[in-house]
């Protein structure tokens, strides 16, 4: 039994929350540059231009590249084979997300209660995710998400009849109705499968792929190349104001299901697709 | 590339067509949900405002926290929308212009028409880049709104782009039709 210090898991998470949103992904701003080229309107090459020259900013001078800093979502690995010290594992990952959004100058944009909506003040709590892994490691991902995109989400549960045209339609036209909103150019993490709750984890987990990845089945790979396809047809372009680079990427996750469904879930990411891992 | 100063005028206003990308130098004010609320109750109740607005851009923003010896920390744009029903009574008022992200009601592309005004966005996530063209930042009203109060920048050469034109014209619509394949 591997034992892991409370303390170094919350400086751990703290130090995640300030890299995930200071220092944009290479994979992101590779993509920008791969949108450059094939951009057509000129409007959308200056949004392209202005967001590598954002993240460049932003990693020079440690600070986030967006102001909307997020929810802290946390995903877990934990080796059934560790024990932490010092304290409960929950309770150290959110003393991290409050000391790296105090300590890297992140914004708090947590509300106490959905309705009474009284700012929590340190951006806890965090939302969670954890699995149970074989081995003696804790691998810790940290995932900020952004309000503007998470709200132009959604979940339907189509049944095994509406088939992979029905999958398409949903996803594009979910696409097409969020318009600018989102700040495109956007991610898209598809779920496909599982039930009602499975779903938007899968949506939300596809989105932690780096940008430029191939689906490992070929059969999903085709499908994803498809729908990105299909979504830049939309015209929507870089912040909506017209083009050809609407998506950086499409990622679909995927779980076993009942017979009779066939739950979609479509999660969207704006360009700021943020996320840091670390392994304890 | 035009390049504006703030205030603006009825001919500055006229001069901006939809697509148009825009530098901005000079005063801007911030304002969020709450700080509107209160701005169009006050008008409604013939009250004078703690900032005039007449001739001026507010920008729909909420900024992460300042590092030390910063003006202001990275300052992109929220979406509008939520700003919707308040923006037809503020631009009969006097103001002129505003920054934000995302499309904006009918009415609020009337009144554009109606009282000569413009609606621009500002690149949504570019906060960091954006920070950089605010120079000066005071907090001028509704001090006890926390960062929705309302505050005064100063601004050199911020990058916008012409979404509502007072003609009529959307960019997000035509843009979106211009490219369209499917």
């Amino acid at each position: 039994m591997k034992e892991i210090k409370y303390q170094d898991i919350v400086d751990t998470v703290a130090k995640l929350c300030i890299d995930a949103n200071c220092l944009i992904g290479d994979d992101i701003i590779n993509a920008f540059k791969n949108g450059l080229k094939i951009e057509e309107s000129p409007t959308g090459k200056e949004i392209l231009q202005q967001l590598i020259d954002n993240a460049e900013i932003a990693k020079k001078e440690m600070i986030p590249a967006c102001q909307d800093t997020g929810t802290a979502v946390v995903f877990l690995e934990v080796g059934s084979d560790i024990r932490v010290i010092g304290g409960e594992l929950f309770d150290a990952i959110n003393a991290g997300v409050a000391k790296g959004y105090k300590e890297g100058y992140l914004r708090k944009s947590i509300v106490a209660d959905p309705l009474r909506r009284k700012n929590t003040g340190d951006n806890t709590p965090a939302v969670i995710h954890t699995e149970i892994v074989p081995g003696d490691k804790l691998k810790i991902t940290v995932a900020p998400k952004g309000g503007g995109s998470e709200n132009m989400s959604e979940v339907k549960m189509l049944t095994p009849a509406a088939g992979w045209e029905g999958i398409k339609k949903f996803v594009v036209d979910r696409v097409m109705r969020s318009k600018a909103n989102p700040c495109p150019p956007i991610l898209v993490g598809v779920g496909i499968g599982g039930n009602f709750e499975k779903v938007a984890y899968l949506a939300k987990k596809a989105l932690l792929r780096e940008v430029g990845s191939v689906h490992p089945d070929p059969f999903y790979a085709e499908k994803e190349k498809e729908l990105l396809e299909e979504i830049n047809k939309t015209g929507i372009g870089p912040q909506g104001f017209g083009g050809r680079v609407t998506a950086l990427a499409v990622f679909i996750e995927t779980y076993p299901c009942h017979i009779a469904s066939m739950p979609t879930a479509v999660n969207i990411n704006c360009h700021a697709a943020r996320h840091k891992s670390s392994v304890l | 590339m035009k390049k504006i100063t703030t205030p603006l005028t009825d001919d500055i206003v006229k001069d901006l067509k939809a697509g148009d990308s825009v530098l901005i130098t000079g005063i801007i004010y911030t304002g969020r949900d709450s700080a509107h609320k209160r701005l169009v109750d006050a008008i409604n109740a013939n009250q004078e405002l703690p900032v005039d607005l007449k001739g001026q851009i507010i920008y729909y923003v909420g900024p992460a926290p300042a590092k030390p010896g910063y003006p202001i920390g990275p300052a992109g744009p929220t979406t509008s929308e939520r700003m919707d029903p308040y923006t037809p009574t503020l631009l009969k008022y006097g103001m002129k212009g505003m920054i934000g992200k995302g499309n904006r009601t009918p009415e609020v592309i009337e009144a554009l028409k109606k009282y000569t005004g413009v609606y621009f966005a500002a690149v949504g996530g570019a906060a960091a880049l954006i920070a950089k063209r605010i120079k000066k930042c005071e907090t001028v009203a509704y001090d006890d709104l926390g960062p929705e109060a309302i505050m005064k920048l100063t601004v050199e050469d911020f990058p916008v782009v012409v979404v509502n034109d007072c003609y009529g014209n959307d960019l997000y619509e035509e843009g979106m039709k211009k490219y369209r394949k499917i």
